[in-house]
């Protein structure tokens, strides 16, 4: 983590680029070269954004979205992690499920949505299962690979001061593997956004999806676009507060050396 | 003991007794590690057998420590199996204050040095009702200066709380300050070669007659003295 040691003005890097790329956008939409309802400005987005909060509809979808998200990613972690131990611990159970786990990784989630719409209907259940699918099954790969990597020294330790069974699974492979399974929670947290946003333009009655896709079919491009940037903004956010976890004090050494 | 068509050891009987401190050096490759790995019960050996009567830890030639936990949290593993948490915090308090990192008990390990690691690694291989300390090659990493005053402070170590000790070693001098008693094994098949007593107290310094002496004798056995004068070193690291 070096980027701690840079001034503070560096910090303020990401505002200019901000600032640059709106201003990329004014003059591309100034200058005409897609039709001017196809093309909607900063100035039409900002305004159109304001409508969404003002009537309260962009917050009710953002929450909607977010607790699909939630639920559906703490689901997987829940109990996608214990596989992931698990099957790491047990070479003959890691040889007969990990094909499958991986035939399933291999399938977009989106593949599911005709399914989740038959099994539970419109609204939060379809997304939070299409999200449940999307995360648990890399959750669970990346967690083996995190398991495979723990020197077998630790193991050692571990059994010449008599861990075993449940408590050499928490306080010994857990542990060992966290700095990896947290680095591989925030590429999985990243996935969940991109799926709900998809599953609610087809399973979904609000949410930010839904908004995006309701947009769409209102020829309001400039809505679109207001959705799209909230749900960029949104995927920055659950990212600065996953990699908080990676500050938690007895994990900082998988990140320091 | 054998590993495939490899044998190890061949027609080796050793016995220790309680509270010595025994060194086994020997040429690498030698099989000085799975001695170590057959007392802890690690290997089974493929002829034979192995008697140990009492608890055994290890202390690895690598850093061993659980690099999740702080340097107390680690040596409170060393006093898993005291029932009394006041007891526990009482001889962890002990232990923390023998190797002297009281100020740095809730250091992890990726914040200490070489030498405040290993200190660490004995204490919680020292802590609790242990028998027989099992060390392979504990302070080869560290550099000749640590190397002295961690010799040092073993022998302090075991004045307080005495063990039976096997210490398998590279290094001649370190054998020869620690030991009560050096076994010197041949190259594989390995058998033991040479059995040298220092009685000597310990901590001794490097330059202690005994210890100077006991070097010597080691170096002839291993052919690295010839004629009183010292060849460059063929097989032996």
């Amino acid at each position: 983590m070096t980027e701690k040691l840079l001034p503070a003005k560096v910090r303020l890097l990401p505002l200019l680029v901000l600032v640059i790329a709106v201003a990329v956008w004014y003059g591309l939409s100034l200058l005409h070269v897609f039709p001017q309802s196809a093309f909607p400005s900063p100035l039409e987005v900002a305004k159109g954004l304001g409508e969404e909060v003002q009537s309260g509809r962009l917050i009710n979808d953002l929450v909607a979205s977010l607790f699909r998200v939630t639920t559906g990613f703490m689901i997987a972690v829940a109990i996608g992690v214990p596989t992931g131990l698990w099957l790491g611990h047990h070479v003959r159970s890691r040889v007969a499920l990990l094909p499958a786990i991986n035939f399933f990784r291999s399938l977009s989630p989106l593949a599911w949505i005709p399914f989740a719409i038959l099994w539970f209907g419109i609204g939060d259940l379809p997304a939070i299962f299409l999200i449940f699918m999307a995360c648990y099954f890399p959750i669970v790969v990346a967690t083996v690979s995190a398991v495979s990597s723990i020197p077998s020294i630790y193991f050692r330790v571990a059994r010449d001061y008599r861990f075993s069974g449940i408590e050499l699974l928490t306080k010994v492979t857990l542990p060992a593997s966290a700095p990896q399974v947290i680095t591989s929670l925030r590429v999985t947290a990243g996935l969940a956004w991109l799926v709900v946003v998809a599953a609610e333009m087809i399973a979904g009655r609000d949410g930010l999806g839904f908004a995006i896709w309701d947009a769409r079919n209102g020829l309001r491009m400039d809505l679109l676009v207001a959705g799209m940037i909230v749900i960029g903004v949104i995927g920055v956010v659950i990212d600065r507060v996953l990699i908080r976890l990676t500050r938690i004090r007895s994990v900082r050494w998988g990140y320091e050396r | 003991m054998s590993f495939g068509s490899v044998d190890v050891f061949c027609h080796l009987s050793l016995e220790i007794s309680r509270g010595e401190f025994v060194a086994v050096v020997g040429p690498s490759g030698c099989g000085k590690t799975t001695l170590l790995n057959l007392l802890s019960g690690f290997l089974k050996p493929s002829s034979g057998s192995v008697h140990c009567s009492g608890r055994v830890r290890m202390v690895y030639q690598q850093d061993s420590l659980f690099p999740w936990q702080t340097a107390a949290q680690n040596i409170a593993l060393g006093l898993r199996d005291l029932t009394s948490e006041a007891e526990r915090e009482r001889q962890l308090k002990g232990m923390l204050r023998l190797i002297n990192l009281e100020e740095f008990a809730e250091h992890y390990p990726h914040q200490l040095s070489g030498g405040m690691r290993q200190r660490v690694e004995l204490a919680r291989a020292l802590a609790g009702d242990t028998d027989i300390l099992l060390l392979d090659e504990p302070f080869s990493s560290l550099d000749y200066l640590t190397r002295l005053r961690m010799r040092r402070e073993l022998a302090l170590m075991l004045d307080e709380l005495p063990r039976t000790v096997v210490l398998v070693t590279h290094d001649i001098e370190e054998a020869a300050q620690l030991a009560d008693r050096i076994l010197v094994l041949s190259e594989r098949p390995a058998r033991i070669c040479r059995e040298l007593h220092v009685t000597a107290r310990r901590p001794r310094e490097p330059t202690h007659p005994e210890v100077v002496e006991t070097v010597h004798h080691v170096l002839t056995e291993l052919g690295l003295v010839a004629q009183d004068k010292v060849i460059i070193p063929r097989s032996v690291s």
